[in-house]
Formats: C-alpha cells, sequence, structure tokens
C-alpha cells in the first residue's frame, strides 16, 4: 500500500503498540496514520500529502517508521 | 461584485448626490404605485447587473400611471447579456439639457485611482477618448492624502468646463471620490450625470463596483442594502465549470484554489502566486495563446486540492494541454504542488509529459519538486527564465 509518490513502512515491531500508534496520529499533519484497536494503521489516501515533516520518525523509536520518497527510485 | 442601479444610488444618497424621485417595484401594482407617487413622466428601467439595456428593450417610458403598470412586465422579461430583472427602478423623467460622464476607478499601472471626466456623457467613455480625446480629463489622486474638491475642480475644468456647471459638478464628483474609498470600490461611475433644463444637477444612471475580497469590511452596508451573503453579484452567472472549480476550493480549507473563471481558449492555466495569475494570464494571451480559464492557486494548496483542480481544468472540452506557473513562491511548496498536479494528470488519464505545457513555480522546496518533475519527464523551469518567457514557451508548445 503506497501513494503515488511516498509511501511509509512501519515496522512491525511497534505496529500493533497502540500508544505509539496514538502519538503518531496526533503528531502528523496530514493525517496519515490513524490509531486503531489493533496498533496503527495507514491511511491511503493522505500518503502523497506528506509533508516530510519527520514528526513521525521523531514519535516513533529509531529507524521504526520509514517514508520513502517513491520518486527517488 | 456589482451593485445594481437602485443600491448604487442608495449609496449614492449617502453622500448627498443629487438623485432623481426613484422607486423601485416588483409587481405592475407597486409600478403603477410608484408612477403615481413621483406624478407625471417616468423612466423604467430593469435591474440587471450588465449594461445595454436600452438596446434590449429593457428600458422604456411611461407618461402615465397605467401606463407605468403596463410596461412592468415586458420590461423584466427584457433579456440583457443572459439576464432578466430582479425588479424595476421606476424614476422621475426629466428635460435634460447637457449630459456629463464622471467615473473613479483603479489606475493599475499607476496604483492609484484616478478620476475620469467628460463633457459627453451618456455614451461610450471609449468612443468619447477615441474620438474626442479633449473632452474627457483624467486625474489621479492619492489613497492617503486627504480628498479636497480642488482635485475635483482641476479635473472638471481640465475639459473646458467653467462657471456655475464647474461649482455644481466638483461637489459631485469630490463626493465619488469620497465614497470610491470609504467603501473599497473598484468603479463608481455616473453616466450620466444630467443638467437639467432648469439648472439642477441630477445623478440619472450609476454603476458601483466593490472589491469582492473587501465584502467582510462592508457587511452592515450589504445587509443595510440587501445583498445575501450567498450572492456573488458577478456580470453574468457562474459557468458549471466556475461552480465546480469553487467546490473543488471549498472541500479542502488547505491553500487557495480560487477565483477559477472560464474561457473558451485550448490551454489550461494553473496559475497564482503575488499578483501571479494576471501577469501570466496576460502574458498567455500576449504571446499569442488562448486560455481556457483563469485561476488562483496559492497558500500552498494540499496535493488533493491541486490533483483537483488538475483534473477539473483538463476535463474542460477542447484542453489540450496545461501551463503551471507561479511567481517566487514562500509559503506554496513547490513539491506538493507538483504532486498534485501530476497526480491530476495521472488520475486524469494522461501522461504529465505530454499534457503540462511548463511546470515554472520556483521557491520554497523546488529541489525536491524539480526531482518529481524530471521522474515523470515535465518541462520545468527555475527562476531564471521569467513568468513572461515561461508563457511564451507554454503557448509554443500549443503550435
Amino acid at each position: 500500500m503506497a501513494g503515488m509518490f511516498i509511501d511509509v513502512r512501519v515496522d512491525a515491531s511497534i505496529a500493533k503498540d497502540a500508544e505509539i500508534a496514538k502519538k503518531l496520529e496526533e503528531v502528523c499533519p496530514v493525517d496519515i496514520f490513524e490509531a486503531t484497536d489493533g496498533g496503527v494503521a495507514l491511511v491511503e489516501k493522505n500518503l502523497d500529502e506528506c509533508t516530510l515533516c519527520d514528526l513521525c520518525l521523531e514519535a516513533a523509536p529509531k529507524g521504526k517508521i520509514e517514508v520513502v520518497k517513491l520518486y527517488e527510485r | 461584485m456589482r451593485f445594481y442601479e437602485y443600491e448604487s444610488k442608495a449609496l449614492f444618497a449617502r453622500h448627498g448626490l443629487p438623485l432623481g424621485e426613484h422607486r423601485v417595484a416588483t409587481s405592475a401594482d407597486e409600478a403603477r404605485a410608484a408612477a403615481t407617487a413621483i406624478g407625471g413622466p417616468v423612466v423604467m428601467k430593469s435591474q440587471v447587473l450588465s449594461g445595454g439595456r436600452m438596446k434590449a428593450g429593457a428600458v422604456k417610458f411611461a407618461d402615465t400611471a397605467d401606463e407605468a403598470a403596463s410596461l412592468f412586465q415586458p420590461i423584466m422579461d427584457a433579456v440583457v447579456s443572459g439576464q432578466t430583472g430582479r425588479s424595476v427602478l421606476v424614476e422621475s423623467k426629466s428635460p435634460v439639457a447637457q449630459e456629463y460622464f464622471l467615473s473613479v476607478t483603479w489606475d493599475g499601472r499607476r496604483k492609484q485611482p484616478v478620476l475620469l471626466f467628460s463633457d459627453m456623457g451618456g455614451i461610450d467613455i471609449e468612443e468619447v477618448a477615441e474620438t474626442h480625446p479633449e473632452h474627457l480629463s483624467r486625474t489621479h489622486f492619492s489613497t492617503l492624502l486627504p480628498i479636497t474638491p480642488r482635485i475635483a475642480k482641476e479635473a472638471v475644468g481640465a475639459v473646458g468646463v467653467t462657471g456655475g456647471a464647474l461649482n455644481r459638478i466638483t461637489p459631485i464628483a469630490t463626493e465619488l471620490m469620497r465614497l470610491f474609498l470609504e467603501y473599497d470600490l473598484t468603479l463608481a461611475e455616473i453616466n450620466p450625470l444630467a443638467r437639467l433644463e432648469d439648472g439642477r444637477f441630477v445623478v440619472l444612471d450609476g454603476h458601483v463596483d466593490m472589491e469582492a475580497e473587501a465584502r467582510g469590511r462592508h457587511k452592515k452596508l450589504l445587509a443595510e442594502l440587501g445583498v445575501q451573503e450567498e450572492e456573488t453579484r458577478q456580470a453574468r452567472p457562474p459557468t458549471d465549470f466556475e461552480i465546480r472549480g469553487r467546490q473543488v476550493n471549498e472541500a479542502d480549507h488547505r491553500g487557495v484554489a480560487g477565483n477559477v473563471v472560464e474561457f473558451d481558449g485550448d490551454l489550461g492555466l494553473v496559475i497564482g502566486a503575488g499578483g501571479g495569475s494576471l501577469t501570466l494570464f496576460d502574458a498567455v494571451r500576449k504571446h499569442g495563446g488562448k486560455p481556457a480559464n483563469y485561476c488562483e492557486i496559492g497558500g500552498n494548496p494540499s496535493v488533493g486540492k491541486a490533483c483537483e483542480l488538475t483534473k477539473l481544468i483538463l476535463g474542460k472540452p477542447g484542453v489540450e494541454k496545461i501551463a503551471v506557473m507561479m511567481n517566487v513562491v514562500s509559503n506554496t511548496r513547490v513539491d506538493i504542488v507538483a504532486r498534485g498536479v501530476i497526480k491530476g494528470c495521472i488520475e486524469s488519464g494522461k501522461d504529465p509529459k505530454d499534457v503540462i505545457a511548463i511546470f515554472r513555480i520556483p521557491g520554497a522546496w523546488e529541489d525536491e519538486g524539480f526531482k518529481i518533475l524530471a521522474k515523470h519527464g515535465v518541462d520545468y523551469c527555475d527562476r531564471s527564465v521569467s513568468m513572461y518567457e515561461a508563457a511564451g514557451r507554454a503557448v509554443a508548445k500549443m503550435g
């Protein structure tokens, strides 16, 4: 599941962490993350709105979130 | 936004400009009552937001109250530039000795308001300017310094008006200038201002346009005049394309993709930034291009908003390519707009490199934006290419 320009990858080790999910939902300015009962869900339609602000990278343990610029590949 | 004549006159009345006795009628009975109250012959004018009423049969004269009643419906039914009247203005008809033209508008080049005056009123002022330039004066004035009668007197006197007429017209012109600034108008026009046979001066017809962005500052006035918030008051009703443009803008609070106006050309325009829209639109035309639309993007529209605007423009019949051009941007991100327009092209089933004639948006996050454009093979340029030149490149591709 990726956007046309941006993909966001959440490491399996934090994907079900409710606290991190809540944090990610809170910090993302364009609502890419949603905190669900099962942990973090990505909102596909918002992926390309990513502003590359890196707030999600700071909200999660280092290296557990990856923002991929598909146009650089 | 345009005012109806009766609203313009209501505004003029607040500033003490001389008006003939008039009433607004919304039925034949009201027209009869108005003519009876005024007494004597009356002129009846359809209230539409467009000129050309006389030619369209939307202005008629009645000698009696019964005649006024019988003329009401034909005047309401008369079509003027695609519009029919919302009401009929019934006004006393007075014998006119001479007609004058008075107008205040903006001079975009001088960046100042200008008072235009002519002693040849009642006819098309462009015609006067062309055939009798000595009968038209142009007097610029400051928006900061006080408005004084001296400015108006110079303007009126410049075409040779002297004596009593000069003294009577001067305060009218002075008030028109004050009114223009006080209400954030883009046009305040009296045509004609009549000198009656008995020597009185009367405003026979008036036209007022207010800057649309100033509506919020004049809510009280607009409410008093009965102008509803949802009334756009443009010279013609919005087209479906324009309505959908407004919907695109309203659907997402992020940034602006507004003022979408439809034209009949083949080059779609995604343009904006600090006056860039007007400059770029003019540049396209100067190069012989035919814009399919006008619009104003800025304030960092979301990818989704830029995408939807692009889809709207590309979906317009006859549009072959789009030009995406802005002034140098600071609060709009180049990469976000680039993503939006490319996505719009792809979702429209078109290859961005084929349909984007030029992408010229320099500024914030341009390096990131240029990577995206390069990846999709889109022709782009930075600020070393002027807006004028970029418009020329786009037009050249329309071959």
